[in-house]
């Protein structure tokens, strides 16, 4: 029994233990990579995706998945741009910004519910629509001179006791998601509307409120990754954000989650991020060229998925 | 073909499910296989078929020992198995199940419609049920579904087929229809191997039965030697007593009445009221429009009118949440499909349906959530091991209680049951009418949707019997009998 209990242990822990000896290896082998500097740029990057990625795996717990988080990021932050060219102060421009960014995950959302459209067409539809907008809306050119307000660069760029805004920013956010997940009443919908939609209806659970509930936070929180990119880039670009949302599906797919529904943990996506991170971080110190870069991120993702327990 | 099956074991990682089960089948006979769910009744027939290898024990066949590696080698010896989740592929036609695999061709490598459509005529005929080779099979009743598949072991010319619960999810009338095909087929020689839970079926139909209790073989007795008494106490060893536990309810006041409860096409002005303490039966045929009938009241049915009261008000159940807000609650008939997430715990299942009472400004509570659970798993019996296990590692019964669990904390006015003991062994059936008992006697209303007869009879105050959409009657306790109900089921009139 306790051999039993010692081994669904390594299993639940697989994907921690999985980054630890990742660490542990490239830690060894390079000594630029193990210091306190990079691992807090490690860290910073990985906000990015990170953000991204738990509330992609809040959409896929309900059985869903956003397609459309790219794009949105690159309509908010095009948006939140123009607002602060036009003379708004940064801070209402980046709130904006994230109002913005939760309406085009409603409307998702409510492409899925109310259109009866499979998440993966509704979201496909938003993502080339929203880039689309993107396009016409800066006319396929970056929009930069946002001034020097000190908000703009604090978020992306401003340091506390020496740690960078945004790593306290996705621990916040880790925190909150966490706590929706596992202690409230809505996560535990979520996870009922992924596991039976059909039982959690006649349980009364509101399932499309919930369904549309998820790609509202996943379109805030890509949103929130776009104002990081922005105040750390100085400028919006058309094109910012494109493809983002196959590494946060990676990463949601790394921690385990189950692509149907109903499986799997945020603490388990926050460490598949942190994966990710460390591969591209790694090899990058390591000087492994981009194109093996790619098989090496594809082959780690092949064995995390085949190991995990609850596949 | 005579099958011979001694000193079988079979362990599981160390589980043992099989301890020394067998039996003897004989020529041309309906042999029973009895048990309760875990008895091991489907392991000892997947391990004849191939499915599983033994791990001691013989199995002989007309002589010979054999041991088959996969279900193709024992079909090729005439063994076939029909399992309980139908094997077909439900976007194929008829004849395109029916040949899948092993599909007549041409010269040309090209399937021979024309050759084939003559062959499955010709099965279908012999089996004298009436059904177009090219529809396709989602558009076939659960009963003509079951047909094919016998139909499909017909082609392969069983000698021997064996059918776990056949009947759970047909209507009457199909039970018959099979009932005659099967009766049929053993004039013809061959022999079938019956699993069922229902016993007036097997005494009704079968001329030998086998008891396995815990993986063990316990005894073979001819039908005509055997009660049903004696065959539960087989089954379970020991007594079981009364099998409809007594009831001690105090029938009050009309808690609800719907009143010309119309969906077109399906029900038509159904009407009637449940007191307090009561159980009302609902009977009839499968297809009449019991199930959505309960599907309306609880806001789960489109294009519904009339009026539903609770406690004489008028309420309006536009979905589910409705419902449950005015103080229905639902145990669906397919306990899998609409009633569980059955991967998830047995907490989270009970959960679900009392987030309110777990939380508060949308927070959970640990510890009133653990206290629910808990006390749902001590008050209801469920036999686990702790609020974590998750429910598809629960025996049928205990599935049932975790739903039971789920409702019975909402504390409903009004609960609804569809076929609330459908798969669930006959232990377990008894605590389930005790658990409908406890709630009556606190005096809830409660509607059981039942297709078995006797359960209906036996644990009903009144007996309301519908047919295609129309209330046909409602019947007391004391002047409903089996006939009358079936009477009324079936069109006829009293």
């Amino acid at each position: 029994m306790n051999n039993k209990n010692t081994k669904n242990l390594i299993q639940e822990m697989g994907v921690l233990i999985a980054l630890v000896l990742l660490v542990a290896v490239i830690s060894i082998i390079s000594p630029e990579f193990r210091t306190i500097g990079n691992f807090l740029s490690l860290l910073r990057q990985s906000s990015i995706n990170g953000f991204i990625a738990f509330g992609m795996t809040c959409v896929i717990l309900t059985g869903g998945i956003d397609l459309g988080v790219g794009s949105i990021l690159g309509l908010a932050t095009a948006l939140c741009a123009s607002f602060i060219q036009g003379g708004m102060p940064v801070g209402a421009a980046m709130l904006l910004a994230l109002v913005f960014g939760t309406a085009f995950g409603t409307v998702s959302g409510i492409l899925v519910t109310k259109g009866r459209l499979q998440p993966f067409i509704a979201t496909l539809v938003s993502m080339t629509v929203y880039r689309g907008v993107t396009m016409i809306f800066m006319d396929g050119k970056p929009i930069s001179n946002l001034g020097d307000s000190f908000m703009l660069k604090f978020v992306g760029k401003g340091n506390i006791f020496g740690i960078p805004v945004p790593v306290y920013l996705f621990i916040i956010v880790f925190a909150i998601m966490m706590f929706v997940l596992e202690k409230t009443t809505f996560g535990r919908r979520v996870y009922a509307t992924g596991s039976n939609a059909r039982a959690a209806k006649l349980a009364g659970v509101n399932i499309d409120n919930t369904k549309i509930a998820v790609y509202a936070i996943s379109g805030c929180l890509a949103a929130v990754s776009g104002l990081i990119l922005l105040s750390r880039l100085g400028s919006a670009q058309p094109t910012l954000g494109e493809g983002y949302e196959m590494d946060a599906i990676a990463a949601t797919a790394l921690g385990g989650t189950s692509m149907n529904g109903g499986r799997g943990r945020i603490w388990k996506t926050f460490v598949g991020v942190l994966i990710i991170a460390v591969l591209n971080n790694g090899m990058n110190i390591l000087g492994v060229s981009s194109y093996y870069q790619d098989v090496v991120k594809g082959i780690v993702i092949l064995i995390a998925v085949m190991t995990d327990k609850d596949r | 073909m005579q099958i011979e099956m001694r000193g079988i074991d079979k362990s599981f990682g160390g589980n043992a499910v099989l301890k020394s089960a067998g039996f003897l089948l004989d020529d041309g006979e309906i042999h029973a296989l009895m048990g309760e769910n875990g008895a091991g009744k489907s392991t000892l027939m997947k391990i004849l078929t191939g499915v599983y290898t033994r791990d001691a024990g013989t199995v002989i066949v007309d002589g010979q020992e054999v041991c088959y590696k996969n279900p193709q080698e024992a079909e090729k010896a005439g063994i076939v198995f029909i399992h309980q989740e139908l094997n077909v592929l439900f976007d194929l036609t008829v004849e395109e199940n029916m040949f899948l695999g092993k599909e007549i061709k041409n010269v040309l490598g090209v399937c021979d419609k024309k050759a084939m459509r003559a062959e499955v005529k010709k099965v279908l005929d012999r089996l004298g049920v009436d059904i177009d080779p090219g529809e396709r099979m989602n558009r076939l009743s659960v009963g003509q579904q079951q047909m094919i598949e016998i139909a499909k072991a017909l082609m392969v010319d069983a000698k021997v087929l064996i059918m776990d619960e056949p009947t759970a999810a047909l209507t009457e009338k199909e039970t018959a229809v099979l009932f005659e095909v099967v009766n049929s087929l053993r004039e013809k020689g061959v022999s079938i191997v019956y699993i069922s839970h229902r016993m007036e079926e097997i005494f009704a139909l079968c001329d030998r039965i086998t008891v396995l209790r815990d993986g063990t073989y316990v005894d073979t007795k001819k039908i005509p030697e055997t009660d049903m008494n004696d065959v539960v106490k087989m089954m379970i060893g020991r007594e079981i007593g009364e099998r409809y536990p007594a009831r001690n309810a105090k029938i009050g006041d009309v808690a609800f009445e719907v009143k010309n409860l119309t969906c077109p096409g399906v029900f038509e002005k159904v009407n009637f009221q449940v007191h307090s303490g009561e159980v009302l039966g609902v009977s009839g045929l499968m297809g009449a429009g019991r199930t959505e009938i309960m599907r309306a009241i609880f806001g789960d049915m489109p294009n519904v009118t009339g009026e539903i009261y609770m406690n004489g008000q008028l309420i309006q159940n536009r979905n589910p949440i409705d419902a449950i807000r005015n103080g229905i609650g639902f145990i669906t008939e397919d306990r899998k499909v609409e009633g569980l997430m059955l991967e998830e715990s047995i907490m989270k299942n009970i959960s679900i349906a009392n987030l309110g009472k777990i939380s508060k400004n949308g927070v959970l509570n640990k510890k009133a959530e653990d206290d629910l659970v808990k006390k749902g798993i001590e008050e209801l019996h469920i036999r686990c091991f702790g609020p974590d296990h998750a429910c598809n590692n629960l025996s049928g019964g205990n599935q049932q209680k975790v739903v039971f669990a789920k409702w019975v904390y909402t504390d409903p006015k009004l609960l609804i049951l569809d076929e609330p003991t459908r798969g669930v062994d006959i232990g377990a059936k008894k605590e389930i009418y005790s658990i409908i008992n406890d709630l009556a006697e606190k005096g809830v209303a409660v509607i059981m949707v039942s297709s078995e007869l006797p359960e209906v009879l036996g644990m009903s105050d009144r007996i309301m019997v519908v047919r295609e959409g129309l209330v046909r009657g409602i019947l007391s306790k004391d002047e409903a009998d089996q006939e009358k109900i079936m009477t009324l089921a079936t069109g006829g009139e009293l």
